[in-house]
């Protein structure tokens, strides 16, 4: 496994902690006190918001820390040069993951349809988000792995 | 329609470049070592740049480095 494979997986791991501890922290906090909470829009806009900063610093903590172990480990560093290969992985990467969000985001708004309460709309979108960003990185995974 | 293999000649044209490896070869193509790796092993096709950019290097036409054969579906079925 090349160090590219390696920064896929350190990704797919850290995108399920730091959302499986986001998501725990938030249900902890704010909805298990009061669950009343979950129908409170401006609550569901908070977390959304919030999620995203959250999301992007802990990536480039964890990557940078990823960094330095591979070159105390390894002497290697990461490989920071992207070529057209990588480049065409990326778009079929990210071809798949829009079709998944897309389909996640119709699904949210089939649950408005059915009349469900609007927090399984949001916990769908979110949901949707992260199931598309974990399958982009697979994606990338297979085609590195077994080429196309 | 029949499926076109793709087969290349790198290793053996880099053997006969003073056994150049791929990471000098990845540098003078200005890609990654692994792409030079997949494309050895067929497991990607380059662009056409990058085609004549590996001939280029190796001072030979492209044919040379590449060839492709007809795959036929019917032989592909039997044994």
């Amino acid at each position: 496994m090349d160090n590219k494979e390696k920064q896929i997986l350190v990704t797919i791991i850290t995108l399920i902690l730091i959302f499986g501890g986001y998501a725990f922290y938030v249900y902890q906090k704010y909805i298990e006190p009061d669950f009343t909470i979950v129908n409170n829009f401006q609550f569901w806009g908070k977390a959304f918001l919030i999620l995203i900063p959250v999301t992007i610093v802990s990536q480039i903590i964890i990557h940078i820390v990823f960094a330095i172990i591979t070159k105390i480990v390894t002497n290697e560093d990461l490989p920071t040069k992207t070529d057209e290969r990588d480049k065409l992985i990326e778009l079929k990467s990210i071809r798949i993951s829009h079709w998944i969000f897309t389909a996640g985001f119709l699904l949210s708004m089939v649950t408005l349809v059915l009349n469900m309460q609007p927090y399984v709309m949001f916990i769908t979108l979110i949901a949707s988000g992260f199931i598309s960003g974990i399958v982009s990185e697979i994606v990338k995974l297979y085609y590195y792995r077994k080429g196309f | 329609m029949d499926k076109i293999v793709i087969s290349n000649n790198i290793r053996k044209l880099r053997f006969h470049a003073n056994e150049m490896t791929q990471q000098e070869l990845a540098d003078k193509t200005g890609v990654t070592r692994q792409t030079i790796v997949a494309i050895e092993n067929g497991k990607y096709f380059p662009s056409l740049e990058l085609a004549f950019r590996i001939a280029h290097i190796f001072q030979t036409p492209l044919e040379s480095v590449f060839s492709f054969d007809f795959q036929n579906e019917q032989n592909k079925k039997t044994p």
